[in-house]
C-alpha cells in the first residue's frame, strides 16, 4: 500500500504567485517619477491615471474598501446580475396582475408627492385620471392630485416598490395593460407597461384627447391581442434578443430599432393567428411596427430582473435601480435595501425636435436607467456609434464612452457583446467605490420631455446622476457595516 | 415672415443627424423656425404644427426643409447653413480618424485588470492610499507601498488581507524595494547575486545592499516591508511572508534582515521562523547594545572566501600650516547630524549616544530628546529630514535637498556647531547629481566658519556602487573637494566625526601658548 495522503505544505512552492521568478510588470499610482524611473529601467509600466476621489469621502472610502464582505458579495452581486434570464410570459391589465388599485398611482424614479411632480410628471398623472374615468377635465385631476394629502383617495407609489419599471413619467393605472417578465434562473417577476410610440404621448406627460385615446385603444385591442399572441407563443426569450440587438446597432435605450422588429418578428406568427378582426390585427402590427422604441419596454423589465437578482447582498457596493422622477435622480445599492440616495435630477444635453430648445426641456426623468444599470444602454454606446450624434459627438466618443465605463463596473457581460470591441462583454454592475474613487459617473442615454405638462417630447439627449448620490450610498454602506469591521 | 418649404427627394439622412441640421439651421440669425427632417407621419405633423403646409405629397423617403425667416436675406442665409451642415455630414465619414485608444485606466483594478501586473507602486498621497492598495491586494497583485501616513490599523489590515491573497504588502512608508532585479523607489544599482534582503528600512536596506556589493557579493532580491513591520502591533507579518518567499526562492542562498529598532519579541518569534526554513538567515537589527549596520555586514563576510573589505574613505585635507591668517581655532561646541536617511540618523545616534550621552532629535532614540517644530536647540542634535512631518506638501530630500541645503549653512554659521556629519545616498530615485550641490554647500559652511574663526569638520557616509546612476567615487571626491571626509560606512563616518569632536574637546583642555 502506498501513502497518497502526503500533506499538503502550507507553503506553496511559488509563494507570492511567483512575484520573484516573474519578470515584473508594474502598475504605478502617484508620483509620476516612480514611474518614468521604471521605465528608464525598460521594466513592464503601467501607469493609473489617479486623481483624488469625490470630496469628503476618503474616511468612507477607507472603511468600505476593508470590508471583508465586498469581493465575495459584489463578485455574487455580478453574477447574478448577468446570469439572471428574462422571458416574457404574459400581458395583463395592471390591476389583475400588480393589484393596483383605482386612485393609486404608480410613477418612475424615488418616491415624491404632488408638491415635487416635475411638469411631465404632473401631466402624466393628469392624463391617467382622464383615462381612469376619475376626472372630466385636466382641471379636475389637478385639483385632485393637488389636495391628494388632505383628501386621501389617491396615493403615489413608485414602479420600483412593485417589481414594475416605467419609461420617462413611468405612470401606471389599474387598467393599463402590461408586459410580465419573468427570470426563470432566480424565479423575478417584473412589469412594464405597453410603450405607446414617440411624440405626443402620456410618458413624456402629454394628456390631449389623442392621447387618452390611445391609451383607452390599447387597453381594448393591443393589450388583448398582444396577450393571446404571447400565450399562445410561449415565453419570449427577451435576455436573447437584446444580446442579437446589440450586434445590430442597438444600444436598448435610446435605439431600439432591432430589437422592436425582433421582437415583433417573433410574435407575428401567433399574432395574425388570434381571435379577433383582421383590422385590429393589421392596427396592432402596424403600430407596434411603426415604433421604434416598442422593445424598451421589454427591455426595461428585462433589466428590472437583472439587477433584482442582484438585491440585499450585505457588504455589496453594486447599484441595483438608477431611476428619476422629473425632480430628483434616485440610486439604490445591493448592500443597502431599499433606501434611495437622491440629488436634483439634471438635464440632459443633446438635441430637440422642431423648435424645441434647452429652456423647454424637464429635467431628467424615467425608469429607464435600468438600462444602464444592467449595462446597457449608454454603457454600450460603442454598439450603436449612431446615438452619438445626439451630442454632436463622433464615432471615437461612443467607443470612449464604453471603455470609460470598464472604470466603474464590476463585470463584463457574457451574452451582451460589442461587435467592434472585439466581441467584449458590456460593462455590467456599477460600483459605488469606483464611481467616488474615479468621479466618473455612469452615462445615460435618455428622452428628454417638455418642461410644461401636456407638451410630450422635446428631443434626447445623454445625462449623468448627480455627483452626491455616489457619495450618500457610500455612507451608508460604510455605515452598514457591522461593528469590529 | 417669408416660409420656406422645400421637398427634396431621393436624399436619406438618420433623424439625429437632420436634428443636428435642424439646429444648425435654427441658429443662423433672422431665422425664427427650422424643421429639416424626413417625412414620417410624425414629422409632418410636427411640421403642421409649426404653422407650415406642404403643397405634395410625401413619404418617409422625402427630406422635408422647411424655415421661416424674418426675410429673404435670412432664407438665404439658412439655406446656405443647410447646404453646408449637410456637406458637413458627408466629409465626416470620410475623414474619420480611427477609433483612438482606450482611455487609461482610473484604478489600481482596472490598470491590474487590464495589464495583467503582478507589482503595484503606491505613491498617492496617505489619506488615499490604503483604497489603492487594497484594490490591488485584492486584485491578487503585491504592492510597494510608497506612501506614508497610512495608520497601522491600515497596514495590519492590508497585510491580513495580502496573506489570505498569497501576496506581499511592502511598506507604507517603504521607500527601497528591488524585486526581480527591477528597482522600485530609492534602490542602488548593486551586483546580481543570492544575498535576498528583508528589509524594515529603507536607508538601512541600502547601506546593507552597498556594502555587500562593494564587498564583491551580489544580491537576489531586497523585499522592503515597512518601518513598523516589526512593532509589536504588525508583528512581522510582511517579514514572515517575505523570509518564506526568498526561502523558496531558487536564485537565493542566504538572507539578510535589516530592521530598525524592533520589539524584542517580535523580533525573536521571527528569528525562531527564520531558523526553520533551512537557508542561513543575517540579521542587522539596530539599537542599543546590537552590533551597527557596517558590523552586521561584516559579521555575514567573515565567512565568505573573500571576507571583510578594507571600507573606502576619502578623507578631507588637513587644514594647512603655511596660511599666513592666524589659526582657525576649533571651538567648543556640539555634534549636528542632518540626515536623509532615518535609520542612518537612528544608527548615528545609538553610536554617537554612548561617547555624547544624550542627542536631541525630531526623531529621538527616547521622547524626553524630541527637539520642538523649530528643530533648534543648543545641543548635539541629529535632524532626519526624510520624517513625515518634514516631508508633507514637498518631495524627499533624497530628491529635493534644498531645506538640508539651507540648514548646512545655518550651521556654518553657528558658533555651537563643532562637527557636521551628513549622509548622501545614490542610486535610482535619488537626485541625478547630488553631490554638486552639497560639496558646495559644504564648501560655503565651512568658509563662513572660518570667517567666525572656527574650522568646521564635515564627515559625509556616501551610501552608493559605482554602478549608480552619479557614480560613488565620483561623488566622493566632489565632496572631498568641498572639504568633507568621506565614509562608505554611515558606522565609520559617525566615528570620525566623534573621534573628531573628541580631538577637539583634547585641544580645548591644552591651555594656550
Amino acid at each position: 500500500m502506498t501513502d497518497i495522503s502526503t500533506p499538503a505544505s502550507t507553503t506553496p512552492s511559488t509563494p507570492l504567485r511567483g512575484l520573484l521568478t516573474h519578470e515584473p510588470s508594474v502598475v504605478t499610482a502617484g508620483v509620476g517619477l516612480l514611474a518614468d524611473a521604471l521605465r528608464a529601467q525598460a521594466a513592464q509600466v503601467t501607469e493609473v491615471d489617479w486623481r483624488p476621489p469625490m470630496a469628503g469621502t476618503e474616511a468612507d472610502l477607507a472603511r468600505v474598501m476593508n470590508d471583508p464582505r465586498r469581493e465575495a458579495a459584489n463578485a455574487k452581486a455580478v453574477s447574478r446580475l448577468m446570469s439572471a434570464g428574462a422571458e416574457l410570459v404574459d400581458v395583463r391589465p395592471a390591476h389583475e396582475c400588480l393589484g393596483i388599485e383605482k386612485g393609486t398611482f404608480f410613477h418612475a424614479g424615488p418616491p415624491m408627492d404632488w408638491e415635487q411632480a416635475s411638469g411631465p410628471m404632473r401631466g402624466a398623472l393628469i392624463g391617467a385620471m382622464l383615462y381612469e374615468g376619475m376626472a372630466d377635465t385636466p382641471q379636475q385631476a389637478e385639483t385632485a392630485l393637488a389636495s391628494m394629502g388632505d383628501t386621501g383617495g389617491i396615493t403615489l407609489e413608485p414602479c420600483h416598490h412593485h417589481d414594475t419599471v416605467g419609461p420617462m413619467a413611468g405612470v401606471v393605472s389599474p387598467s393599463m395593460w402590461m408586459f410580465e417578465l419573468k427570470d426563470p434562473v432566480h424565479g423575478g417577476t417584473a412589469y412594464c407597461s405597453l410603450n405607446e410610440g414617440l411624440g405626443k404621448v402620456l410618458r413624456y406627460g402629454a394628456y390631449g384627447a389623442e392621447v387618452i385615446d390611445r391609451l383607452h385603444w390599447m387597453s381594448r385591442v393591443l393589450g388583448p391581442l398582444l396577450q393571446q399572441a404571447v400565450r399562445a407563443h410561449g415565453p419570449v426569450d427577451v435576455k436573447a434578443i437584446i444580446a442579437q440587438m446589440l450586434q445590430m446597432g442597438d444600444e436598448g435605450h435610446n435605439r431600439n430599432r432591432a430589437g422592436s422588429l425582433m421582437a415583433l418578428r417573433d410574435l407575428l406568427p401567433s399574432l395574425i393567428t388570434v381571435d379577433a378582426p383582421s383590422s385590429d390585427i393589421a392596427e396592432v402590427v402596424r403600430f407596434a411596427g411603426a415604433n421604434e422604441h416598442f422593445f424598451l419596454n421589454l427591455g426595461m423589465p428585462a433589466s428590472k430582473l437583472a439587477t433584482d437578482a442582484a438585491r440585499d447582498i450585505p457588504g455589496s457596493t453594486m447599484v441595483v435601480a438608477m431611476a428619476r422622477n422629473g425632480t430628483d435622480f434616485g440610486i439604490q445599492t445591493s448592500g443597502t435595501g431599499d433606501q434611495w440616495f437622491t440629488g436634483p435630477a439634471d438635464t440632459p444635453v443633446g438635441l430637440f425636435l422642431g423648435n424645441y430648445g434647452p429652456e423647454d426641456a424637464n429635467p431628467d426623468i424615467g425608469d429607464s436607467a435600468i438600462m444602464e444599470t444592467a449595462g446597457i444602454g449608454g454603457f454600450a454606446m460603442a454598439a450603436a456609434p449612431a446615438i452619438v450624434r445626439f451630442v454632436g459627438g463622433d464615432v471615437p466618443l461612443a467607443l470612449r464612452t464604453t471603455r470609460t465605463m470598464y472604470e466603474i463596473t464590476l463585470g463584463e457581460h457574457p451574452a451582451f457583446q460589442i461587435p467592434i470591441l472585439e466581441f467584449r462583454g458590456t460593462p455590467t454592475g456599477i460600483d459605488v467605490t469606483r464611481v467616488v474613487r474615479t468621479g466618473i459617473l455612469p452615462q445615460i442615454n435618455t428622452g428628454m420631455a417638455g418642461a410644461v405638462a401636456g407638451t410630450g417630447q422635446v428631443g434626447a439627449g445623454l445625462v449623468n446622476p448627480p455627483e452626491q448620490c455616489f457619495p450618500a450610498a457610500l455612507a451608508a454602506l460604510a455605515k452598514a457595516m457591522p461593528d469590529g469591521l | 415672415m417669408t416660409d420656406l418649404v422645400e421637398v427634396r427627394r431621393g436624399s436619406y439622412y438618420d433623424s439625429v443627424s437632420l436634428m443636428q441640421v435642424s439646429k444648425a439651421v435654427r441658429d443662423v440669425p433672422g431665422i425664427s423656425a427650422a424643421l429639416v427632417a424626413m417625412a414620417t407621419d410624425l414629422n409632418t405633423d410636427l411640421l403642421a404644427g409649426m404653422g407650415f403646409t406642404v403643397n405634395e405629397a410625401v413619404g418617409p423617403n422625402d427630406m422635408l426643409v422647411a424655415f421661416r425667416g424674418e426675410h429673404q436675406a435670412a432664407i438665404e442665409a439658412g439655406r446656405s447653413a443647410l447646404d453646408d451642415t449637410l456637406a458637413a455630414l458627408k466629409a465626416a465619414g470620410t475623414a474619420a480618424g480611427g477609433f483612438g485608444d482606450a482611455p487609461p485606466p482610473r484604478t489600481l483594478g482596472t490598470a491590474a485588470a487590464r495589464s495583467g501586473a503582478n507589482l503595484a507602486l503606491i505613491s498617492v498621497p496617505g489619506a488615499n492610499a490604503f483604497v489603492e492598495a487594497m484594490d490591488a491586494v485584492t486584485s491578487g497583485v503585491s504592492v510597494v507601498l510608497f506612501s506614508d501616513n497610512v495608520s497601522v490599523k491600515q497596514e495590519i489590515a492590508l497585510k491580513d488581507a495580502a496573506l489570505a491573497g498569497d501576496v506581499l504588502v511592502m511598506g507604507p512608508d517603504c521607500g527601497t524595494a528591488v524585486v526581480a532585479g527591477v528597482a522600485l523607489g530609492f534602490a542602488n544599482l548593486v551586483r546580481p547575486g543570492s544575498v535576498g534582503l528583508v528589509a524594515a528600512t529603507g536607508t538601512g536596506a541600502q547601506q546593507v545592499m552597498c556594502l555587500l556589493d562593494i564587498a564583491g557579493v551580489g544580491m537576489s532580491h531586497c523585499l522592503g516591508v515597512g518601518g513598523r513591520d516589526l512593532s509589536s502591533a504588525v508583528g512581522g507579518r510582511s517579514t514572515r511572508q517575505s523570509l518564506a518567499a526568498l526561502a523558496a526562492d531558487p536564485s537565493t542562498e542566504s538572507l539578510f534582515v535589516v530592521s530598525k529598532p524592533p520589539a524584542d519579541d517580535v523580533l525573536s518569534a521571527v528569528q525562531s521562523y527564520a531558523a526553520t526554513l533551512g537557508k542561513p538567515v543575517h540579521w542587522a537589527i539596530l539599537g542599543a547594545g546590537r552590533p551597527d549596520l557596517t558590523a552586521a555586514v561584516e559579521a555575514a563576510l567573515a565567512t565568505t572566501p573573500d571576507g571583510i573589505p578594507a571600507w573606502p574613505q576619502w578623507l578631507a585635507e588637513p587644514p594647512t600650516e603655511m596660511s599666513s591668517e592666524p589659526k582657525a581655532k576649533r571651538t567648543n561646541g556640539f555634534l549636528r547630524g542632518l540626515f536623509c536617511g532615518g535609520t542612518l540618523a537612528d544608527e548615528a545616534m545609538i553610536i554617537a549616544s554612548d561617547q555624547l550621552g544624550p542627542i536631541w532629535s525630531n526623531i529621538p532614540l527616547s521622547p524626553e530628546l524630541a527637539l520642538g517644530p523649530e528643530l533648534r536647540s543648543d545641543t548635539h542634535l541629529v535632524i532626519d529630514f526624510g520624517d513625515d512631518r518634514l516631508t508633507r506638501g514637498r518631495p524627499h530630500p533624497m530628491i529635493d535637498p534644498s531645506l538640508r541645503l539651507e540648514r548646512i549653512a545655518v550651521e556654518g554659521d553657528d558658533p555651537t556647531c563643532a562637527v557636521l556629519l551628513l549622509d548622501l545616498v545614490l542610486g535610482f530615485g535619488s537626485h541625478a547629481d547630488p553631490a554638486e550641490d552639497l560639496a558646495a554647500a559644504i564648501a560655503s559652511a565651512r568658509k563662513a566658519a572660518a570667517a567666525g574663526g572656527r574650522e568646521l569638520p564635515v564627515v559625509v557616509s556616501l551610501i552608493g556602487v559605482e554602478n549608480d546612476p552619479q557614480v560613488l567615487s565620483r561623488c566622493a571626491r566632489t565632496l572631498q573637494a568641498g572639504g568633507a571626509s568621506v565614509f562608505v560606512s554611515n558606522a565609520q563616518a559617525a566615528r570620525h566625526a566623534l573621534s573628531l569632536l573628541a580631538a577637539l574637546s583634547a585641544q580645548e583642555e591644552t591651555p594656550d601658548d
